[in-house]
């Protein structure tokens, strides 16, 4: 192809300048765009970039265990695995791979949306655990899944046992994922998905059980794989906490209250220590520790037996006759009557116009001691009018009851002793008088828990002397209840006669064929009273329209009768009558001997074995040669 | 006409513009790969370099009258090769750009670039006057046009873009009346709804993160704020060589090829940035005057073209890194790695020192 190639053809000299100056033009436009961010916005991409390749993955601090008096292990730790995502860095979170993740690892799409929903206004960089406890095939789709999906991670965590499962369980709580007002607590360190103590010991003691969690910076390329490690702040372990509890006591009482909804709790009345606290029916923390799944814990939110109540410390319920200790000291204290005031008991009596019924069809000539032994009514609604609400209202409070012991445990509650101030507050009435009468009989408005039943009663045998119930010993003990009294101890000094005279009431309750007959042990000296009330709380009045569980059987004893050593508090929801909560009482005690008795003479036994042993060997030894060593033995 | 190749009369400035600039390329290429799988290709980016340069000095010896007067051919020949790719062609990664020569790969749209360099100038080489008349407007279309349309179906619609600009600026040099670039304002306006249609969902999605970057989560935004960060976090006197976190760690895509501007603006900051863009504006000046002073039209419009279309992609590329376009598969000449752009560019600015050297008449 022939081209003509004209020459001094030459282009306009203005268009080749044109270009030129549209060259330089586009040239300052390209130097001022990276003018804004490499000068402009330095500082934040120089952020992001370290955003990027740092990750930060937290080092779990393994918990403390809880273990009981002697050491028994009672909550432990055991090492597991929970997957991770981390929000940053990688190929953007699209909703296909949510999905693709939900499905690898077995979750549900919308709570694992609604959980990156959650961490939505957290800093990126930090990644939101997506599943705690994973299973082998879960590990391993993350293992194998690595280069798809480099957003997901594993991170060793530990995972809380409860090797007794049930066992005290109320006491202990469990463990769960933190919730959102605990994260959202004035001066919280949890972060989502963080695992906390929820309930119980694990609660109010989480800051000794759990440790303080490390971290590791390390850089992540784009796939999310680990190229290096930069700094790395180590797990700070949780602290062991020893319990008061002691295991033996504490499994015989599981056992002894059996399947019965109720509660009992052993307090050693001179410290304060809880030795055992019994809440049936109840859960088994190992099933938190696990996520626990919706089916699980609408069955125990929705029993009406109440599996997730501490009932020692949370069922608030009228005491019936164990609270006509507290009139009677009030009675004797403020000297309204003396031992010796007898009245006659016809059955019923009638005061401010009621007839008021006594439980039995008359207990004919009763005194003081007679009045407690039998538990009559009469009598003690004679004493509540002759004393009037004030002075009974005065010593129930000053003995413990209508406030929170201030136990080491969350969600005390306060039970109540209504005054007329209290009515007049709450129903804007006047106290009826015979509101009175109801009151002193442990009736009407008054509800305790059984925790402080045992604290009162324990508080009476000891001369007004009460120890603040504990579960942590001393040098541990810390985050006492709310509303608890300031001094771990409180003295309400009772006089010797006025003691005296109790005591020997409550022994011939259960010694001389009185209502707490059941209590009675051959060898062991106790005392108690009983009680069967017919008013329970209202967080308890749904279970109640059940008749069988209409009445609640008390029987509150010690051991032995002065200066006692341990204190029973035993709490029957379907209790037809209180004679179901005295053996209960009777044989928590007797185990509490059993041991005690073991352990006195163990070492004994052990010498005369040790002895016996040795003289074997000896024996051994002597025949065949010197017959005389066997004189030297003694 | 006076054929002396005196080695002086060489535009020696101009190759070792080049040459500077694709040296500091092969340094980011290193940098980036060194520490993975991909580690020895700087060296093959060395060889091509080399290769480039001879390529240049050769094409430079030869007169460009006699390549032009055989562009008609060189145009048929690609246009058959472009059309026999796309029906037989083996595939890599979804498209069907490359030609397999023995155990090389040859980017055939890389070789078209120049072809329509080439026929272009040969259609100005002989028209007077100012304007340019509708049958010229269709022809250059075709020409444009044809390739163009074959290269963006394999698809490579980045390297389809670059034909356009090298007929535009020939239009606007050869001079077009002013009704007729309302008309081809027009036409364009009613082609781009048309295209949007036809192109894939990939490259909507560019276009549309290019409009709204901070809305899209997908992908391409992705690219875009990796992109950001690792040129923003640069800083003024950069990271360093070996430390850009950015791209060594794999958040920049492709930090050796399309996106090593990002990579080199990473490690040696704004004053890096500065450098190079002033290295390729010496190189683009340098080249716009060789065009004032060709000896005839055809080897202006040449100059021209090369010229052109190696700020079209300059720009292109360095500015989508930094969101000004939408992101498009256009490497940045002589840093971006690869055999077809480097030989090619090479071979281009070749052409322009042959025109260059010509220039004196006897």
């Amino acid at each position: 192809m022939r081209i003509r190639f004209p020459e001094e053809e030459r282009l306009p000299a203005w268009k080749i300048a044109f270009l030129q100056y549209t060259i330089a033009v586009a040239f300052l436009m390209l130097l001022g765009g990276y003018w804004r961010l490499q000068i402009g916005q330095h500082r934040l991409l120089l952020d992001q970039a370290e955003r990027n390749r740092i990750r930060y993955l937290p080092i779990i601090a393994p918990r403390g265990r809880i273990l009981d008096r002697e050491g028994r292990v009672l909550a432990d730790s055991t090492p597991a695995f929970t997957i991770l995502l981390t929000r940053e860095g990688g190929a953007p979170l699209t909703p296909a791979r949510i999905e693709a993740i939900a499905r690898g690892l077995r979750l549900d799409l919308e709570e694992l949306q609604r959980q990156l929903e959650r961490a939505s206004h957290l800093p990126r960089f930090q990644p939101v655990v997506i599943k705690s406890l994973a299973t082998p095939e879960d590990i391993a789709f993350v293992e194998s899944h690595r280069l798809e999906y480099p957003e997901i991670d594993l991170i060793q965590v530990h995972q809380r046992i409860y090797p007794k499962h049930q066992a005290a369980a109320a006491v202990l709580g469990y463990v769960g994922e933190v919730s959102e007002e605990m994260i959202a607590r004035r001066g919280s360190n949890y972060r989502p998905g963080d695992v906390a103590g929820r309930f119980g010991i694990e609660a109010s003691y989480d800051s000794v059980l759990a440790g303080r969690d490390g971290t590791r910076r390390v850089v992540v390329d784009s796939r999310g794989r680990e190229v290096g490690s930069l700094t790395t702040i180590e797990a700070r372990a949780g602290n062991d906490l020893r319990l008061s509890l002691d295991l033996d006591l504490q499994m015989a009482g599981e056992a002894l209250l059996g399947t019965r909804p109720g509660a009992v709790v052993v307090l050693d009345p001179r410290t304060g220590e809880v030795l055992a606290m019994v809440s049936h029916p109840v859960f088994d923390p190992n099933d938190f520790a696990r996520r626990i799944d919706r089916e699980e814990w609408k069955r125990l939110t929705s029993d009406p037996l109440k599996p997730m109540m501490n009932k020692a410390i949370q069922a608030q319920l009228a005491p019936g006759s164990v609270f006509k200790i507290i009139t009677g000291a009030a009675a004797l204290e403020t000297g309204t009557v003396t031992p010796s005031f007898t009245i006659s008991c016809p059955g019923a009596v009638t005061l401010y116009g009621y007839t008021y019924h006594d439980w039995q069809t008359g207990h004919g000539l009763v005194n003081f001691h007679r009045a407690i032994v039998v538990s009559c009514d009469v009598y003690f609604y004679t004493l509540g009018k002759l004393l009037g609400i004030d002075k009974i209202d005065y010593f129930a409070k000053e003995l413990g009851l209508g406030s929170r012991t201030g136990i080491d445990l969350p969600s005390e509650e306060p039970g109540l002793v209504p005054s007329p101030a209290w009515v007049q507050k709450t129903f804007q009435r006047k106290w009826w008088a015979g509101e009175t009468i109801s009151v002193a009989t442990g009736q009407g408005a008054v509800v305790v828990t059984p925790l402080q039943l045992a604290y009162a009663i324990g508080g009476v045998a000891s001369g007004g002397d009460l120890q603040r119930p504990h579960l942590a010993f001393r040098d541990q003990l810390q985050a006492p209840g709310k509303d608890s009294p300031k001094d771990s101890e409180r003295h309400f000094p009772l006089s010797e006669t006025t003691v005296d005279a109790l005591l020997k009431g409550m022994w011939g309750v259960v010694n001389e064929n009185g209502t707490g007959a059941g209590a009675r042990c051959p060898g062991i000296e106790i005392a108690g009273k009983t009680g069967t009330a017919q008013v329970v709380s209202a967080s308890l009045r749904q279970s109640s329209r059940d008749s069988a569980f209409r009445n609640t059987a008390w029987f509150v004893g010690f051991s032995p009768a002065y200066n006692p050593e341990i204190v029973v508090s035993v709490m029957v929801m379907q209790g037809e009558h209180s004679s179901v909560a005295a053996p209960i009482a009777r044989d928590v005690i007797k185990a509490y001997y059993d041991k005690k008795l073991l352990h006195r003479t163990a070492p004994d036994e052990r010498q005369a074995q040790i002895r016996l042993l040795s003289r074997l060997q000896e024996g051994a030894a002597a025949r065949p040669g010197s017959p005389g060593k066997a004189g030297d033995s003694h | 006409m006076r054929k002396s190749l005196a080695v002086h009369d060489l535009d020696w400035l101009l190759l070792a513009l080049a040459v500077l600039i694709a040296a500091i390329g092969v340094v980011e290429i290193y940098g980036t790969t060194a520490h993975t799988a991909l580690a020895s290709q700087y060296k093959r980016q060395i060889f091509w370099v080399a290769m480039g340069v001879i390529v240049a000095l050769v094409v430079s010896q030869l007169d460009y009258h006699l390549i032009l007067e055989h562009s008609p051919w060189l145009f048929a020949l690609c246009v058959i090769t472009l059309a026999g790719l796309l029906l037989g062609g083996r595939s890599i990664a979804g498209t069907r750009r490359w030609l397999h020569l023995g155990g090389l790969t040859f980017q055939v749209s890389e070789l078209a670039k120049m072809v329509i360099i080439l026929v272009v100038a040969a259609h100005f080489a002989d028209r007077r006057g100012n304007s340019t008349a509708w049958r010229d407007l269709a022809k250059l279309g075709a020409l444009v046009g044809v390739p163009a349309v074959l290269v963006a179906l394999e698809p490579d619609l980045g390297t389809a873009l670059t034909f356009f600009p090298i007929v535009a600026v020939a239009i606007f040099m050869g001079g077009i009346r002013a009704r007729h670039v309302v008309a081809l304002g027009l036409l364009f306006a009613l082609i781009l709804p048309l295209g949007w249609h036809h192109l894939r969902p990939y490259q909507r999605e560019r276009v549309l993160t290019f409009l709204n970057p901070s809305q899209d989560t997908q992908g391409s935004s992705y690219q875009v704020t990796q992109t950001r960060i690792a040129i923003g976090s640069g800083g003024f006197w950069g990271k360093g060589i070996g430390n850009g976190t950015q791209s060594r760690l794999g958040f920049i895509p492709v930090s050796r090829a399309d996106s090593i501007f990002a990579a080199f603006a990473e490690e040696k900051g704004f004053v890096g940035t500065l450098f190079v863009l002033l290295l390729y504006f010496a190189l683009l000046l340098r080249l716009t005057d060789g065009a004032q002073m060709a000896r005839d039209r055809a080897g202006a419009f040449l100059v021209i073209g090369i010229a052109s279309v190696l700020f079209f992609q300059i720009v292109v590329n360095i500015g989508m890194l930094i969101g000004f376009f939408p992101i498009a598969g256009i490497p940045l000449p002589l840093m971006s790695q690869g055999g077809s752009s480097v030989l090619l560019t090479f071979a281009g600015l070749g052409l322009a020192m042959s025109v260059k050297m010509r220039r004196i008449l006897n």
